[in-house]
């Protein structure tokens, strides 16, 4: 067996210069400090990703995208496939830790300042990154065309619709239409499945690219100049955590397998207690407690504004944050980063501990 | 002007109308096309007696949703079932008497006026016209 891995090896190693590559992992080094911990989430998204990846591919198999079929075929994937359930709460289960993750991900790397020069630009795609995976999360979250998606999408879509100026366009452009039709579903899965995937891995490409040029960013004041090499020591740490999500994700989907709801019917009452996924619930929940008017504006558009411009700031923080930049301790940043997690982890609370806030 | 700027501005133009002709037909694409709405203006919603007091029926009304209601008193008040917050479906609530949309909470009284939430615009009402045994609903002209 040694002697055929031998074989193998002496022939790609000519053709694919894999000692070259090798050599090239094994300089990288990754700082240790007593923060180092925050850098692994960077590598659970990528996994994570792929395992998206991996299980869309399988689910495409079964599913189809039409107001007629796609929540049978997803029933269908559930009960009759063999090892559909499995799949399919695989991909669904992972597609909210990814999202959590990515949110950890990003706080971790505000609060270390890690958006500074010369890392701007891989705060910037990784934003990006951020956007783009809520919206495959909300593009995915109706292909099963059940009653609570189909709710989620028309209030999530119009909130899309009061941006001022653009706003009913861009409605009408993402629902492919004026309501939410099997035009919508075509639209999101071509989205899901198609656009964002080809957009996300060319960020994705962009953003590790980054990493891997600049390295690790060390937060302010540390001095520690302990390394450990890239390859194999800090790839076989992160890929315990791969394996212990992985485990996590397995026994949470046999215990709690993904349900498919029941089908959507666009003339029915909205179902009580409807709320979007999770990570969209201190949005929905301000929604609930802004009054329908603020100084004359209707005050749906004034909390939708007020998100646009709360995520604009976010993506030119590394542009805002001048202290940081030359490396001096930025304590209005980081209080203000404290107060927008606070807020978010409320807001997230107050949906499922109150639901009837605002009534 | 200079023979190596026109030729630099010829091909930059030439270049720039090369991918404004293939972005042009993509873009036009992308964009929906107008579908005539399903506009209906007298709907036959429900039948006579169909309806018991204070209890409300839901129907689709052109490519939208809309609600007959039987109040306690015996009136019959027909609006869009549309939310004018986030456009979910409202449902009728018996105990209350009022129309509830469990999207953000918001409610309105069988005016169609919003009580409370976050609702900007009373709910659309409709015309009711009781014509023997069935009960037609239309569009306020």
């Amino acid at each position: 067996m040694a002697r055929l891995w031998e074989k193998i090896r002496d022939y790609l190693e000519p053709r694919f210069l894999l000692s070259a590559v090798r050599d090239l992992a094994g300089k990288k080094k990754v700082p240790e400090h007593k923060r180092s911990f925050w850098y692994f989430f960077g590598g659970i998204c990528l996994f994570l990703f792929l395992i998206q990846v991996m299980t869309g591919i399988l689910l495409m198999l079964y599913y189809t995208p039409s107001v007629d079929a796609a929540h049978e075929s997803v029933q269908f994937i559930m009960a009759q496939v063999k090892f559909g359930w499995l799949i399919r709460s695989v991909h669904s289960w992972t597609a909210n830790i990814l999202i959590g993750v990515i949110f950890v991900h990003m706080f971790s790397a505000f609060f270390l300042k890690a958006y500074r020069p010369p890392r701007e630009l891989t705060w910037i795609t990784g934003f990006l990154l951020l956007v783009l995976f809520l919206a495959f999360g909300f593009s995915g979250y109706l292909l099963p065309w059940n009653e609570l998606s189909f709710f989620a999408t028309r209030v999530g879509t119009d909130i899309a619709g009061v941006i001022p100026v653009v706003g009913k366009g861009l409605k009408t452009f993402i629902l492919g239409g004026p309501e939410v039709s099997g035009a919508t579903l075509t639209r999101f899965f071509w989205l899901h499945v198609g656009i964002l995937p080809a957009i996300a891995v060319l960020i994705m490409g962009i953003h590790v690219l980054l990493v891997q040029t600049l390295g690790m960013s060390k937060p302010i004041g540390v001095t520690v100049t302990k390394e450990i090499s890239f390859f194999p020591d800090f790839v076989l740490k992160d890929s315990l955590g791969w394996l212990i999500i992985l485990a996590a994700v397995g026994a949470v989907c046999v215990f709690l397998p993904w349900e498919a709801g029941p089908k959507a019917d666009p003339f029915a009452s909205t179902p009580l207690g409807i709320k979007p996924e999770w990570y969209f619930t201190f949005m929905f929940t301000t929604l609930k407690l802004v009054p329908a008017h603020i100084f004359s504006v209707e005050g749906e558009v004034l909390a939708v504004l007020g998100f646009m411009l709360g995520g604009f700031l976010l993506l030119l923080v590394p542009l805002l944050d001048r202290r940081a930049a030359r490396e001096k301790r930025s304590p209005v940043f980081t209080a203000v980063g404290l107060a927008v997690v606070v807020y978010i982890v409320v807001m997230t609370a107050l949906t499922y501990l109150a639901p009837n806030i605002g009534k | 002007m200079k023979r190596r700027t026109f030729v630099n501005l010829f091909l930059g133009g030439s270049l720039l109308g090369t991918v404004i002709s293939f972005l042009y037909p993509v873009i036009r694409y992308l964009i929906p096309p107008r579908q005539a709405e399903a506009a209906a203006k007298r709907i036959l919603a429900a039948k006579a007696g169909e309806l018991a007091p204070n209890s409300a029926k839901f129907f689709r009304f052109g490519s939208t949703a809309a609600v007959l209601v039987n109040t306690s008193e015996g009136q019959l008040r027909a609006f869009s079932a549309v939310c004018t917050h986030l456009t979910c479906t409202v449902r009728y609530e018996a105990d209350t008497g009022t129309l509830f949309c469990p999207c953000h909470n918001g409610r309105f009284d069988l005016a169609g006026n919003v009580i409370s939430g976050p609702p900007p615009r009373p709910l659309e009402a409709y015309e009711v016209e009781v014509s023997g045994s069935d009960i037609y609903v239309s569009r306020k002209t």
